[in-house]
């Protein structure tokens, strides 16, 4: 192609170019195909949606301006505010559940002992397998009819975990989190694994035992960690879909409909494009809100080291 | 000198890419077939750059009796080299939302398979399918009349039936039915009264996959049919004010309950699940005793159980309803698959696949190769071949059954509009759970009239 020419062409503006990049760092030319990736396949179809859920769309005619009544239909809707207060809860369950397995998990990982690597593989299994595969699996497990319990008949085993309305939210948030926990352990073991083992030398010179050491120094030195890992979870289990599409369809009843389901059913089950846009526009905007809000309360986006004195 | 040139060939290199990237992306235009890349080689009707014009394609479905469909299409393929159809083969939820969005882009294949319904006539409102009332009048003419005119809309025929009959059976268990010591039930009270000692006897008297929740229409469709005949649900589809009101189907939705809290489909059936056949399954293993489900289930009993299917598998009609109305040869289901033509395939496609409707559904092959897999073709005057066929006992009843009947209602999420369809749904789902009482579904189905 080209780039053969091209080193010739450019070599007059390189004291420009010298200057500016000694200003910015890197030449912006260097984002320019993420940022064109990201405006076609994520700032386009978002538009889109944006204007759909203004628009009455049955998926197969013309799309019909509507104007600000599907919103208001659809935000009072009682099974949309149903949905949004479940998956409320799943987010909040969800993290509940995993930041603490996945940051002991991640500690417990970051030691150097041989047996420990041993566990750390097994730990990680669940990372390589897919979602899919995984709410498939656990489904047949989770079977009262044939699942594990047919293997081992104990009492709760047997118990209908994912045909009960009541159970099927908080199972499905048990698997999502066997799912994602390795992976955020993998993160913490690499924010403890950066901790200068002067700082543990210190402490064991100032009398910290082992909690203390976590309390003090573990804990403060994975800060950003923490953030990111946590941004990660948060938004990560609210727009979370696969694994429980694939592991109760949004059932037994509606116990499962979470605002994800919601918009996939109600886009591509019931056809109703301008409803389900509504729900997906939602959705964008708590996730940025959330993430947003987590950066700045954090004050992670300063991000200043955590290791002054080291 | 080194790194400006390092940069001015990443940045050369960069822009190319982009460009490449964007270009791609311009190029496609909405007459392209944009499923190529991600389903191969998929024909389309529309594209006028396929090889040759008589190319045609159609999506079917995988299990149950398609691969006689699959196999019906190999044949055509065989005998028409200039004419070919490319098939492709989806599992049925995976088609049913792929199918939509590519009609309504008018990138769906030649043949559209549908169930007919409300998905019809809302192609048909679109103008999406063509009108093929000339063009098969003689295969039509060949169909048993109740099924063919799920295909025909004001008087126009928009769609014809491609394959097996689909009736809803009650099947049993024999051996369980005989370990405890009773008869199938004939009447709604000697099913109470099954229910009652088969769950006495720690088996779960009726097989219901909850999970997919689509098996539990099929006993509100019956047992309203039963109440207050077929009239009840017509009333639903004419779109009459409060039609969901009607006394048939809160009696329906209250002997359902009634049914749930008796232990009549046991205390896990939201966890099972019908596109894995457990449903069958827990009959088959013995720990069920009946099943109410589609025709097709009698192919996954022999391949899951031959034994079992062909010792201890029993077939009846669904129980009477005392003081009902409506008449007990009625019956529920899906008449057939149906195929329509895509009104925005070219001229050489369509024709192609009227060629293929015409020569190919239901002739000699098709009927052997259906009834061989125990499947029954909505085809007239079959009896002497089904009498002398592998499966004559039970080919022979759901034969007979779809002959006589004087009303085959179609599935009503088939028949109602898809949101009406998913509403339905989800309240019938919640009636099984006891989440909600017959008044609270009749309420909430009354609105979306």
């Amino acid at each position: 192609m080209t780039t053969v020419e091209r080193p010739g062409a450019a070599t007059p503006t390189r004291p420009v170019a010298a200057v500016r990049r000694a200003r910015t760092g890197p030449s912006f030319w260097m984002a320019v195909p993420a940022l064109a990736f990201f405006a076609l396949f994520a700032l386009l179809p978002l538009g889109g949606v944006a204007v759909l859920s203004f628009m009455e769309w049955d998926g197969l005619g013309t799309p019909r301006w509507d104007g600000i009544g599907i919103w208001i239909d659809t935000l009072t809707d009682q099974a949309t505010l149903d949905a949004l207060w479940r998956t409320i809860v799943f987010v909040v369950v969800s993290y509940l559940f995993q930041a603490p397995v996945a940051l002991l998990l991640g500690v417990f990982m970051a030691g150097r002992q041989r047996y420990r690597a041993v566990w750390s593989v097994l730990y990680f299994l669940p990372l390589l397998f897919s979602s899919a595969a995984i709410g498939i699996t656990f489904r047949s497990l989770l079977d009262p009819n044939f699942g594990l319990s047919r293997a081992f008949p104990a009492g709760t085993l047997s118990t209908n975990w994912l045909g009960n309305p009541d159970l099927a939210l908080y199972a499905a948030i048990f698997v999502l989190g066997w799912c994602w926990v390795p992976f955020h352990a993998l993160l913490y073991q690499a924010g403890v694994r950066q901790i200068p083992a002067s700082l543990y030398e210190a402490a064991v010179l100032d009398g910290a035992g082992r909690v203390k050491q976590f309390r003090y120094v573990t804990l403060p030195q994975l800060r950003y960690t923490i953030v990111t890992s946590s941004t990660l979870m948060i938004v990560g289990s609210l727009t979370c879909f696969d694994i429980v599409f694939v592991l109760t369809g949004g059932g037994p009843g509606e116990a499962t409909r979470i605002l994800p389901l919601d918009m996939y059913l109600t886009g591509f089950r019931s056809y109703q494009m301008g409803p389900a846009s509504v729900i997906a526009v939602v959705l964008v905007v708590v996730g940025l809100a959330v993430s947003l809000l987590l950066n700045r309360i954090t004050g992670s986006s300063r991000m200043q080291s955590q290791q002054a004195g080291a | 000198m080194r790194h400006t040139r390092l940069r001015a060939v990443t940045t050369a290199a960069v822009a190319a890419v982009a460009a490449l990237t964007l270009a791609a992306c311009g190029g496609a235009s909405p007459g392209d077939s944009t499923d190529g890349s991600t389903d191969g080689n998929t024909s389309d009707g529309d594209d006028g750059d396929s090889a040759a014009g008589g190319e045609a394609g159609a999506w079917i479905l995988t299990g149950g009796g398609w691969p006689v469909t699959a196999a019906s299409f190999e044949r055509w393929n065989e005998a028409n080299a200039d004419q070919q159809i490319t098939v492709e083969e989806f599992e049925n939820d995976a088609f049913k939302e792929k199918i939509r969005t590519s009609v309504g882009s008018g990138e769906a294949p030649t043949l559209i398979m549908n169930w007919t319904g409300g998905t019809l006539a809302d192609y048909v409102a679109n103008s999406q399918v063509d009108d093929i009332t000339a063009e098969t009048e003689d295969l039509v003419s060949r169909v048993m009349p109740s099924v063919a005119q799920n295909g025909v809309i004001d008087g126009t025929t928009y769609a014809v039936p491609m394959n097996d009959v689909q009736p809803v059976i009650l099947y049993y268990n024999e051996d369980v039915f005989a370990q405890a010591g009773i008869e199938v039930p004939t009447t709604w009270q000697e099913t109470l009264d099954a229910v009652a000692t088969l769950s006495d006897a720690g088996i779960i008297p009726f097989s219901l996959a909850g999970q997919s929740v689509w098996p539990e229409l099929m006993w509100i469709q019956y047992l309203t049919d039963r109440i207050g005949g077929p009239e009840v649900f017509q009333a639903v589809l004419d779109g009459e004010a409060d039609a969901w009101s009607d006394p048939a189907i809160v009696e329906a939705l209250t002997k359902i309950q009634e049914l749930v809290d008796a232990g009549g489909f046991g205390d896990a059936f939201a966890s099972v699940a019908a596109d894995q056949s457990a449903d069958a399954a827990l009959v088959h293993t013995g720990r069920a005793a009946m099943l109410l489900q589609g025709s097709w289930v009698y192919a996954t009993f022999h391949t899951d159980n031959p034994e079992f299917a062909t010792s201890a598998l029993g077939f009846t009609t669904f129980p009477t309803i005392e003081g009902g109305s409506g008449d007990p040869g009625n019956i529920v289901g899906n008449p057939a698959n149906f195929w329509s033509i895509s009104a925005s395939a070219s001229d050489e496609a369509k024709q192609t696949a009227l060629d293929y409707l015409n020569e190919f559904v239901y002739d000699e092959d098709q009927l052997t190769a259906m009834l061989d897999a125990g499947s029954v073709p909505p085809v007239a005057g079959l009896e002497d071949r089904i009498a002398q066929s592998d499966d004559a006992e039970y080919l022979e009843f759901a034969y007979g059954m779809v002959n006589d009947a004087p009303h085959f209602q179609l599935s009503w999420d088939q028949a109602l509009p898809a949101d009406q369809a998913q509403e339905l749904l989800t309240n019938l789902s919640q009636i099984f759970l006891g989440e909600i009482i017959p008044q609270q579904f009749v309420d909430a189905m009354n609105a979306t009239l």
